[in-house]
């Protein structure tokens, strides 16, 4: 099963469910990869640390031959981002502003563009626990482009068989990355007027993408009447619940994880895993 | 006018509560922007009264005419977006995968490939009792999240560019949102949290910052929930030289405002009130010191 963890705000605790699902697994014997979707801002390897081997991240990018280019301008007019400015004796070029799409080497009458290599962000690739693989995406820092590392990390996965992914907040492109494929989506929110106004947009986009979806409450105090009332009105089962506790919110701050300090509540996590199993209709 | 952008890094840190609150403690005249365009939250609790709105057109995406198509594939294989999709009778654009750079269009040897405008989100100009508030809606799974903050910002500067103070609520991450977010801005406060998340997520988004060369301040949100792992963000900032402006207790107070759907700060004395007043005042000195006050 391909597992994604979502959810349109900002820490409500993806990073605390991912973790602890893929720990519940291993410690049950079985394989998982766990995926750090979270590009800009992983935090996985801070719960799962291990020397890890990393392999950078590259898009293709233009390099003009300025002895082949005439400055015909048939680039800067094509690029459809603005990356390339031809002037009469030069061409300029803006890296963070290019795609990659390979468009102005298509449309050079010269073939005077050929692209090369160019570091986006690395790919950390760790064995953590027995059975569990850890693949890190980290987007460089200045670098706006979280995409083509969050293709890449997926790709790395995308043979094993167990897979679950923590994703970036939000509701754009990252997300979309994350979740494209999918077999189900766990949505974690917490019960205020901000985890509900952004699990709704969250649900909108996994819905339009086609992924089951079911939601984890975390840090509730007991006021969770509209979140839950939401859900029901649009038929989302409640996976889990789980309630604010300062020692929880120790346990995640210095780093641990939830299950191996409370082993009760590997319990848990087994059965908000057969629930995944469930929406995403694959056998136990 | 000073722009200051409050941003965290990491999510889910307070960003939204503290820029409402800092907006409720500024006596001066002001214009609020919220940048969090994927999951915007500042119209939560201030409760806008809504003048305009603008639609956001984000970039064009590709459109296959069936009709006009003779399939010999030529666009699946040059978009290295993976964007076009074959159904089994015909090729067509998956509209959340196309970016929109138009490679297709030039490789279709019969021009079935058309690129269209669409809109992606919508922008929206408001009144709220402390001034005006651009937000904007981006349709949930659109690209173009930078693009809109932009746009944003530009709706903000343009009809309210004679205020004193700029007030942005930024966007998690360190991507192109909150670059756009940052550029231009004369000082950013990165809200954290004590975890080993909030300092390493925030240690990322200062290096980011750096390049833009702001006034770079820092504020601890829930504090007390881990004195250890604050003290190692203090401990940072002071090696770093960031100013540490404040330090805001957990406090059931703040969620108790924002499920009223006011600033933390209008809603009575309480601990995190207070200690924002505190921070508020340190940030306008650290303002000063900088040589940004007007």
């Amino acid at each position: 099963m391909k597992l994604v963890v979502a959810s349109g705000k900002g820490g409500t605790g993806k990073s605390m469910v991912a973790s602890n699902l893929a720990f519940t697994l291993v410690s049950s014997g079985q394989q998982v990869t766990l995926v750090d979707c979270d590009v800009e801002e992983p935090n996985l390897h801070l719960f799962f640390r291990a020397p890890a081997t990393t392999a950078d991240v590259t898009v293709p990018v233009p390099v003009i031959e300025e002895f082949a280019c005439k400055h015909c301008g048939k680039c800067g007019e094509f690029c459809q981002y603005g990356a390339l400015t031809v002037l009469p004796d030069r061409v300029l070029f803006f890296p963070e502003l290019c795609h990659s799409c390979g468009g102005c080497t298509l449309v050079c009458p010269k073939r005077a563009i050929r692209e090369e290599p160019k570091r986006v962000g690395t790919l950390a690739t760790s064995t953590p626990l027995p059975g569990l693989t850890l693949i890190s995406g980290t987007l460089d820092t200045g670098s706006p482009h979280a995409v083509p590392v969050i293709r890449e990390a997926k790709k790395q996965a995308s043979g094993d068989p167990e897979v679950i992914f923590d994703t970036a907040p939000g509701t754009s492109c990252p997300v979309v990355e994350a979740l494209d494929g999918c077999d189900a989506c766990i949505l974690v929110t917490e019960s205020t007027p901000f985890g509900l106004h952004d699990l709704q947009l969250a649900v909108d986009v996994a819905a339009r993408l086609g992924i089951p979806a079911g939601v984890v409450i975390n840090r509730s105090d007991g006021k969770d009447e509209a979140t839950t009332r939401f859900c029901i009105d649009h038929d989302l089962e409640i996976l889990l619940t789980i309630p604010f506790d300062r020692e929880i919110a120790a346990i995640q701050s210095r780093g641990d994880l939830l299950c191996r300090a409370r082993p009760a509540w590997q319990k848990d996590f087994t059965a908000l895993l057969l629930k995944c199993r469930a929406l995403a209709g694959v056998e136990p | 006018m000073i722009r200051l952008a409050v941003i965290s890094g990491k999510g889910g840190t307070g960003k939204t509560m503290v820029t409402a609150a800092l907006a409720h403690l500024y006596t001066g005249s002001q214009v609020l922007a919220d940048c969090d365009v994927d999951a915007a939250n500042l119209e939560l609790i201030l409760n806008p009264t809504l003048l305009c709105t603008d639609p956001f057109m984000g970039m064009k995406s590709a459109l296959i005419d069936p009709a006009a198509c003779v399939k010999c594939a030529e666009c699946e294989a040059y978009c290295r977006f993976n964007a076009v999709d074959w159904t089994g009778t015909v090729f067509r654009i998956n509209p959340f995968r196309c970016e929109g750079c138009a490679v297709c269009t030039s490789v279709c040897p019969v021009t079935a490939i058309t690129m269209q405008p669409r809109q992606t989100g919508e922008i929206r100009y408001s009144d709220t009792s402390l001034g005006h508030l651009v937000h904007a809606r981006l349709v949930p799974g659109a690209g173009n999240s930078g693009l809109l903050v932009h746009a944003v910002k530009k709706t903000a500067l343009e009809r309210d560019g004679a205020c004193d103070r700029f007030i942005i609520d930024g966007p998690p991450g360190t991507g192109c949102p909150l670059i756009s977010t940052i550029s231009g801005v004369n000082a950013v406060l990165v809200v954290t949290e004590p975890s080993v998340s909030g300092l390493h997520d925030l240690k990322r988004v200062i290096k980011v910052c750096q390049q833009f060369r702001p006034l770079i301040m820092v504020a601890i949100n829930r504090f007390d929930l881990d004195a250890f792992q604050a003290g190692a963000i203090e401990i940072w900032c002071r090696t770093e030289n960031i100013p540490l402006v404040g330090k805001i207790p957990f406090d059931p107070a703040v969620i108790q405002a924002v499920r009223t759907g006011i600033p933390v700060t209008q809603a009575g004395a309480s601990p995190a009130a207070q200690a924002i007043q505190i921070l508020a005042a340190n940030l306008e000195q650290e303002l000063k010191h900088s040589g940004n006050q007007q």
